[in-house]
């Protein structure tokens, strides 16, 4: 048993063992687990992958005379200014005004607040418009000007809904060629796609939420960032395999970090042919091994999380709730999986890669002792279902 | 027998002319097709894969140079920008040919195999990162 201020003393001292959630696995099963019990302290999970509902409010200080934003576009993508003066809210699937979008289907989509974002977090200029109603106190009515994130007062990425706790494979049962946020589907399920960092992922690794909760600090892109909120789509329950882990979407989470810490290589905007812009974001979670249960769970496998099968063509528009099978990631990570006797070939829109590389950095930082941990504030809910959206007839 | 893989671009001045029969009927060449396209420019890219005699294929490829058609390696065809790649793996299941292909399952990153890679174009509709982009 161990407490957080044990854990960030011993990270202080730079005494702290950290292992990756890929590293442990085989840790316990070499030393056992008593002796890891004892030795490890923290574990780090990451994930990279697209994460549509990230977005960044900004603060562009004042010009003079000072001006009351109502308006704005950035690079020509539409900021949202319904805030105080100079405060901006930036998403990151918002296309630039005009965009042709879906009129010549299947469209590029390339270009929009994802990539605007990518630019700011890289040091780029980007081009403000702005206009205003204009008033006695902020008398301009209009600017046009160029800016790099330096020159902002604030920067900060502010995302609903990050770090999908696990996700569906897409695949296409149809005669003709799907465009999808998980890439194209080719026709008669030709190609299947799928979107986690499996046993790296960070609520993989705490089914429960038992140590990611409110306040939890978190590695966001190469900024040190925190869980603000419960994820928007947050719904815990639902089927879970014999280990907890769910086997589907289930748990999300809210985060936030400051863009001016970020690092490009982890902010990276992606274009969908058909579908639209996103954000790929690189996420770090260090996990506390404060007791033997918490232990067993950073140390699930590929093979142990279900995802799954769902059809893009019929049952994720109509919410028809049909699954078509459940395969693992270990079976997913091969490249190939099987599904009623016919072998399907699988891809990735997550980059295991790139969550290798950030569960190494997460170590590396809490083993210098630079990255403490924080006891969340709040704990996130463990049930919680989905709401359906009325679609409600107008009666007058 | 030689078998070699290429990548032509044709001046706007030859795009009309059948230039694939001459390569079979003249030079006894067979001729495998991998992408033909013609540009709003009105120029034209072949890539295609050439066989026959070591003679032959010299000779097939001098006629093409002598109608300016420009004789390049199918590698010029696409270009791979490592620091775009996220190493995600979306395209090695549309990829036909396996050029772009997942060589350690425990890295989990995309390799490119020149030799393999026909310039279909198929990763650079599908790369959500523009890792990938074609010169055609």
């Amino acid at each position: 048993m161990r407490t957080y201020k044990q854990i960030n003393d011993r990270i202080a001292s730079g005494k702290a063992v950290v292992l990756t959630a890929e590293e442990i696995i085989d840790y316990v099963e070499r030393k056992g687990e008593e002796k890891a019990l004892a030795e490890v302290d923290v574990v780090t999970t990451a994930t990279f992958g697209p994460m549509c509902s990230s977005g960044c409010f900004l603060n562009f200080g004042q010009c003079v005379p000072k001006i009351r934003i109502s308006e704005c576009t950035i690079d020509g993508v539409e900021a949202y200014g319904g805030l105080a003066a100079v405060d901006v809210f930036l998403g990151a699937t918002q296309l630039r005004v005009n965009a042709p979008a879906n009129l010549t289907f299947p469209g590029e989509f390339s270009f929009g607040g994802a990539h605007v974002i990518e630019k700011l977090v890289a040091g780029e200029m980007v081009e403000v418009i702005a206009t205003s109603y204009g008033t006695q106190d902020y008398p301009r009515r209009e600017l046009r000007t160029e800016v790099c994130i330096h020159d902002l007062n604030q920067a900060i990425m502010v995302n609903p809904r990050n770090c999908y706790q696990n996700y569906n494979v897409a695949v296409n049962c149809s005669e003709k060629r799907l465009y999808t946020y998980l890439g194209q589907l080719e026709p008669n399920m030709q190609n299947a796609s799928y979107s986690s960092a499996g046993q790296l992922s960070p609520l993989l690794n705490d089914p429960w939420y038992e140590t990611i909760g409110i306040g939890t600090a978190v590695w966001l892109a190469g900024a040190r960032g925190h869980v603000h909120a419960e994820g928007t789509q947050h719904f815990p329950t639902c089927q879970r395999n014999h280990n907890g882990v769910p086997m589907e979407g289930a748990g999300t989470l809210g985060l936030t970090a400051d863009m001016k810490q970020m690092q490009r290589k982890y902010v990276r905007a992606c274009s969908f042919r058909g579908y639209g812009v996103s954000l790929a974001l690189g996420v770090g979670i260090p996990i506390p091994i404060l007791n033997q249960r918490i232990l067993r769970q950073v140390c699930v496998r590929d093979s142990e999380i279900l995802a799954p099968i769902t059809d893009y063509s019929l049952d994720y528009p109509m919410k028809t709730g049909r699954v078509l099978g459940y395969v693992n990631y270990e079976q997913l990570k091969s490249g190939q999986i099987e599904l009623d006797g016919r072998k399907i070939a699988t891809s990735s829109l997550s980059s295991y890669s790139l969550a290798l590389e950030i569960a190494e950095l997460l170590k590396a930082e809490i083993s210098e002792g630079k990255f403490l941990l924080s006891e969340p504030l709040q704990l996130l809910p463990r049930e919680q279902s989905s709401k359906p959206f009325p679609i409600r007839e107008k009666t007058i | 027998m030689k078998s070699e893989k290429i990548l032509l671009r044709f001046p706007k001045t030859e795009t009309g002319k059948p230039i694939v029969y001459h390569l079979i009927k003249d030079y006894n060449l067979v001729v495998n097709i991998y992408v033909a396209k013609i540009t709003q420019d009105k120029e034209g890219y072949l890539v295609v894969n050439l066989t026959g005699e070591e003679a032959d294929l010299a000779r097939g490829k001098a006629f093409l140079r002598s109608l300016q058609v420009q004789v390049e390696s199918v590698e010029n065809g696409i270009l791979r920008d490592n620091s775009r790649c996220t190493h995600c793996g979306n395209c090695v299941s549309h990829c036909p040919t396996n050029a772009l292909h997942i060589a350690d399952r425990k890295t989990m990153r995309v390799e490119l195999d020149q030799s393999l890679c026909i310039a279909c174009s198929l990763c650079t509709t599908n790369c959500p990162f523009g890792a990938c982009t074609s010169v055609f």
